[in-house]
């Protein structure tokens, strides 16, 4: 459950937010869970909701925003998303990628020319969007 | 906002001493010296770690024989194997050891991942093994890490010595720690003990040509009873100084 981690750095970002702007309370915070590190929202949320307990973030409300992945080519320019590479993308693969995103430079290309120099445009991995206090 | 920078602090908080292995230089030994250095330390009876953050020529899986077609356990984030008695971590076992070509930005973002989800638990050390140049990881180590206590790698080559010289200004000139400077394939001359006199930096000890070292590779106990074990395990001692084991 490595998004246990990820969940840590939301509440510990979220506090030194609030603290550092003098906020009694966190009352929302909007989350973006990029597709190419495909995070189960399901587990995060239960992370999130088990850390926040006790904290200025007790009562945030927790919003998930889904990311689609769009990947460019830095070679030709050709840009693509995750279905068009659907075949490589085997389960071992998704796994890897899960942890560490940027391996996903060791396992695909640019579906036109071929060149592994591309870049992940959006939907890499988890940020947070947006975060309201009071 | 991007939550892993604050992760990296909360993964690194029972982790006492974090020491990069840095060069500017290639070629100058910095996984071998890291790699042998997590290894004696460890034989001093500390709780050691290796980060191995040279993505595009990672190799201390390669000095360890480490397996890499499992992926690290998760719990809570992601548990380094333990390899030789060290936790080990390395993007290799995401990479499944094949090219991975990335650019600054993803250099950035793999290091922050993996600084990020890496549970180390308790540790006395920390080892860093470097890529070479004064790039991505090296200034977001510094940015990230700022506790970090460099040790430095040269050769007695006057073109590592010059790039060394410019790694040392730049740590300098930020006030960064610098534990000192070890001398690897040492032959014939002082340019590495003058550059560190010149730098006001500590000259931790001479490592000299180990010609058997290549065969070694791979085999961890034998590199240790060699010349550069040996020398290394002194270099070693006088990094932990007062340090006692947990």
């Amino acid at each position: 459950m490595h998004e246990w981690a990820l969940a840590e750095g939301i509440i510990g970002t979220a506090i030194e937010y609030g603290k550092e702007n003098n906020a009694n309370e966190i009352v929302k915070i909007v989350i973006v869970l990029g597709e190419l590190q495909d995070v189960e929202q399901e587990i995060l949320e239960f992370a999130l909701t088990q850390l926040k307990k006790d904290t200025i973030a007790k009562n945030a409300e927790l919003i998930f925003e889904e990311e689609r992945a769009v990947f460019r080519c830095r070679n030709c320019g050709y840009q693509w998303n995750m279905k068009q590479s659907e075949k490589e993308l085997t389960e071992d693969i998704r796994e890897d990628i899960h942890f560490v995103p940027e391996v996903v430079h060791s396992f695909l290309s640019c579906p036109k020319c071929g060149s592994r120099d591309f870049e992940v445009v959006k939907g890499r991995g988890v940020y947070i969007k947006e975060m309201v206090v009071r | 906002m991007d939550p892993r920078v604050k992760g990296i602090e909360l993964k690194l908080k029972n982790v006492r001493r974090i020491i990069p292995i840095v060069s500017g230089k290639g070629g100058v030994g910095k996984s071998l010296i890291s790699t042998t250095l997590a290894l004696s330390l460890k034989e001093l009876g500390f709780e050691v770690g290796l980060l191995d953050l040279d993505f595009h020529g990672a190799s201390d899986h390669v000095i360890l024989n480490s397996p890499i077609s499992e992926l690290p356990d998760e719990e809570k984030g992601v548990i380094p194997p333990v390899v030789h008695g060290i936790k080990f971590m390395s993007i290799v076992y995401y990479s499944t050891d094949k090219p991975t070509p990335l650019r600054g930005k993803e250099i950035s973002d793999a290091l922050i991942e993996i600084l990020a989800i890496t549970r180390w638990d308790q540790l006395d050390f920390l080892i860093i093994d470097m890529p070479p140049g004064l790039g991505e990881q090296l200034l977001d180590l510094i940015r990230f890490i700022p506790r970090g206590e460099f040790l430095i790698v040269s050769t007695p080559s006057p073109l590592s010595v010059n790039v060394v010289e410019k790694l040392v200004a730049l740590l300098k000139e930020g006030n960064h720690r610098i534990l000192g400077i070890v001398e690897n394939m040492h032959a014939g001359n002082n340019l590495t003990e003058e550059m560190a006199e010149r730098m006001r930096i500590k000259y931790l000890g001479e490592i000299g040509v180990c010609d058997e070292i290549d065969s070694l590779i791979g085999e961890p106990e034998s590199i240790m009873l060699s010349d550069f074990g040996k020398n290394l395990k002194k270099v070693a001692e006088r990094i932990v100084s007062g340090d006692r084991p947990r």
